[in-house]
């Protein structure tokens, strides 16, 4: 092993020996002074943009416990985000990370798996940049079954610029720009992934850490299209319209109408305005990835008798 | 005197007071910080029925631009609006109305596109549909942005016209200030921006076809024709403007304003809410003793040239501020005042001098000017840089890579 090699691998051990703490440093002070995420974030972004009760920050603890639970090699995951709140986890996630352009990180993160598959790629985006603005591009890789993980963290509006309606605002849901309710029916997005091909759909809210994290794990490990929908709390672009003032009342909310039913039809389980939240994981199925599928389609081109001079 | 009634607002909702007051039928948007304030405002004043409307929650700028296209085209008055990277997902859409001559005004709330990401305003956003065919008036200040409103509609839709209109106002400097703004009587609007007459539009009675397949045979003549409906449009800015004074006693020039220009020896060229603080800094520079001028550009297409021209042509040196720059080559706008100039008489040609400065938000302020002045000065004694050496005003030389041996 050359010194990068060692540098390289020695990243990941880091990281696990911090979890676990094995590195001396397993009293209590030192472990005050260092939170056990600290190597898995840019300290110099720090702080956040997030609000005050936000869920964003739950959903990035989810994940990086995720990531050092799933066993992969940290130096070869990338993170793709799109632009809006949840873009913002690209910057401040220390791994190889890529902050694209609005409702693009599908497309820039296809281009990163095929041009290196190696890669085990994550797009970390909102629901206005993945399945609004992003909507074609979501549903082209899911029918692709591009070997990407897409996490959407679902806020019902588009929370950077103040709170709009989007494509997954419910029905009667107060906006910015829908002052007496919204009327357009929204896309429920875990049903949109997986009538386009998605190989794993998981929703879960941002309440139901333990079962977020494990659906994202599975996601990491999945090949082909895994997609993860988180509910998240936006108390300051959406819920003070719906009468939930703050993140913690809308966790509450969560508390009391998140319903567990890994085997509902994942396409009746559309997000309702004060209706229950149905979570589980609705898809979880084996089909060639897309570069299985290339693969084997060239394969069965060339191996036909007569071809080549054959 | 000066009509309508004095209230103090934030720009955004100036802009939505003026797109109101000219009854769009159709309204399409897509949210985009600095734009946002002025299609929420909208969207209120549709949902509260004050304004009687379609109003369309597209899903991208993309969507947008082509619902209003598409609700231009059946002949009713249409409004969009966006910024960066919103503007140049329009662009496909952008070309399309002008080509199919679909007069639909929009606002370019001027902000830098990305990378880097910022929201703060220079106009590389609005400046990169300069060959579009899009008709594109830059504003000063938020009374500006009111009026000019009121305007673009009137020219957009004149019959010699019948092209996309923009109004570029900088992100946040002019949209998210408060200033006092005259706002205007509903009947008085009506009566200087009468209903929309459309020419061309889809109608059941008389069949017809938008952007239907051409080839060799006349698309240069297409162009050709395309080329005279925007220099014909000239004419037509300069008579909205007119008819505006005339009708409500207030004037923000009409292809061009200048300010003490006659008689100066340095004459400094800008658009945007940089013109305000030129002004100052001209009031400042020439109590310290320089005759400097100021030249408005508030109609960048169709191009000034022959008004640039005559106001520059006693000027010993001209400074051109950009805040777009077309990259191995120069700022756009310098670009532009030099081909302008090329038709000047010798003895009426000024120096021409390109600075760049305004970028991503960056202040200009009175030093700023004063350094641009000098540099200007400087290449009247002879120290002029090649051309595509571009001036960039207050280069912060710490945040450049330190250069290698060799």
């Amino acid at each position: 092993m050359d010194s990068e090699d060692t540098q390289r691998a020695s990243r990941s051990e880091r990281v696990r020996r911090q979890e676990l703490h094995l590195d001396g440093r397993d009293d209590l002070a030192a472990r005050a002074e260092r939170h056990p995420m600290d190597e898995m974030l840019r300290e110099d972004r720090l702080p956040h943009i997030w609000c005050p009760g936000c869920g964003l920050g739950v959903t990035l603890t989810c994940f990086i416990s995720a990531l050092q639970k799933s066993g992969l090699d940290l130096d070869k995951v990338c993170v793709v985000s799109g632009i809006g709140c949840t873009g913002r986890v690209a910057g401040y996630i220390k791994l190889d990370s890529f902050h694209t352009t609005h409702g693009r990180a599908i497309p820039f993160a296809t281009g990163l798996k095929l041009a290196n598959p190696d890669l085990t790629v994550v797009v970390y985006s909102g629901d206005g940049d993945l399945v609004t603005i992003g909507g074609n591009h979501f549903i082209h890789a899911a029918r692709r079954n591009v070997d990407i993980t897409v996490i959407c963290v679902n806020n019902f509006n588009y929370g950077m610029t103040g709170g709009q309606a989007g494509a997954t605002t419910p029905v009667n849901a107060r906006t910015t720009t829908t002052p007496y309710g919204n009327f357009e029916y929204p896309f429920n997005v875990s049903s949109l992934a997986a009538a386009s091909g998605a190989v794993y759909v998981a929703r879960y809210t941002a309440l139901h850490v333990r079962r977020l994290e494990q659906a994202m794990v599975e996601a990491l490990l999945k090949p082909g299209f895994s997609f993860v929908e988180v509910i998240s709390p936006c108390p300051t672009g959406y819920g003070r319209f719906q009468q939930q003032q703050s993140g913690l009342e809308t966790m509450r909310y969560y508390r009391d109408r998140g319903r567990l039913r890994s085997e509902a039809d994942v396409h009746q389980a559309g997000i309702v305005l004060g209706g229950d939240i149905i979570e589980g994981k609705f898809v979880d199925l084996e089909r060639d990835t897309f570069g299985q599928a290339q693969e084997s389609g060239l394969k069965r081109a060339f191996d036909k008798p007569g071809r080549d001079g054959r | 005197m000066t009509r309508g009634t004095v209230s103090v607002m934030e720009g955004s909702m100036a802009v939505a007071k003026a797109v109101k007051a000219c009854r769009p039928a159709v309204i399409s948007a897509y949210p985009i910080t600095p734009q946002t304030h002025i299609i929420e405002m909208l969207a209120q004043m549709v949902a509260q029925g004050e304004l009687e409307a379609e109003y369309v929650r597209a899903d991208s700028e993309f969507s947008a631009a082509s619902v209003v296209a598409g609700a231009s085209a059946t002949g009713v008055r249409t409004y969009t609006a966006s910024a960066s990277q919103g503007l140049l997902l329009m662009t496909e859409v952008l070309y399309y109305l002008a080509g199919a001559r679909l007069p639909v005004v929009l606002t370019g709330t001027n902000r830098q596109v990305s990378v880097p990401l910022g929201l703060q305003p220079d106009h590389r956003d609005t400046m990169s549909f300069r060959d579009s065919g899009v008709i594109q008036l830059y504003v000063e200040n938020v009374q500006e942005a009111y009026d000019t409103h009121l305007q673009a509609f009137k020219i957009a839709e004149d019959h010699g016209v019948l092209l996309p209109t923009m109004v570029c106002m900088d992100g946040f400097v002019l949209t998210h200030v408060v200033e006092p703004v005259r706002i205007l009587d509903q009947v008085d609007v009506d009566g200087y921006l009468p209903p929309y007459e459309p020419v061309h539009y889809l109608t059941p009675e008389r069949p017809s076809v938008f952007g239907s397949y051409t080839d060799d045979a006349n698309t240069l003549e297409f162009y050709y024709l395309l080329q005279q409906a925007v220099l014909g449009a000239k004419a037509k800015v300069e008579l909205a403007a007119r008819d505006f004074r005339a009708a409500f006693g207030r004037s923000h020039g009409g292809l061009i304003d200048s300010y003490g220009a006659e008689d100066a020896e340095v004459v400094v060229i800008a658009m945007g809410s940089t013109v305000g603080t030129l002004r100052e800094a001209v009031d400042v520079l020439r109590r310290e003793g320089a005759k400097v001028g100021l030249i408005k550009v508030r109609c960048f297409r169709p191009f000034p040239a022959e008004e640039v021209r005559q106001a520059a042509s006693g000027a010993d040196a001209v400074a051109v501020v950009d805040r777009a720059m077309s990259f191995g080559f120069q700022g756009v706008l310098a670009t532009d005042v030099k081909a302008a100039l090329y038709d000047a008489p010798a003895a009426n040609r000024p120096v021409v001098m390109g600075t760049m400065a305004g970028f991503g938000g960056r202040e200009v302020t009175i030093d700023t000017v004063r350094e641009i002045v000098k540099v200007a000065r400087q290449a009247l004694d002879g120290h002029l840089p090649a051309p595509d050496d571009s001036n960039f005003i207050g280069l912060k030389p710490e945040l450049l890579p330190v250069a290698g041996p060799g």
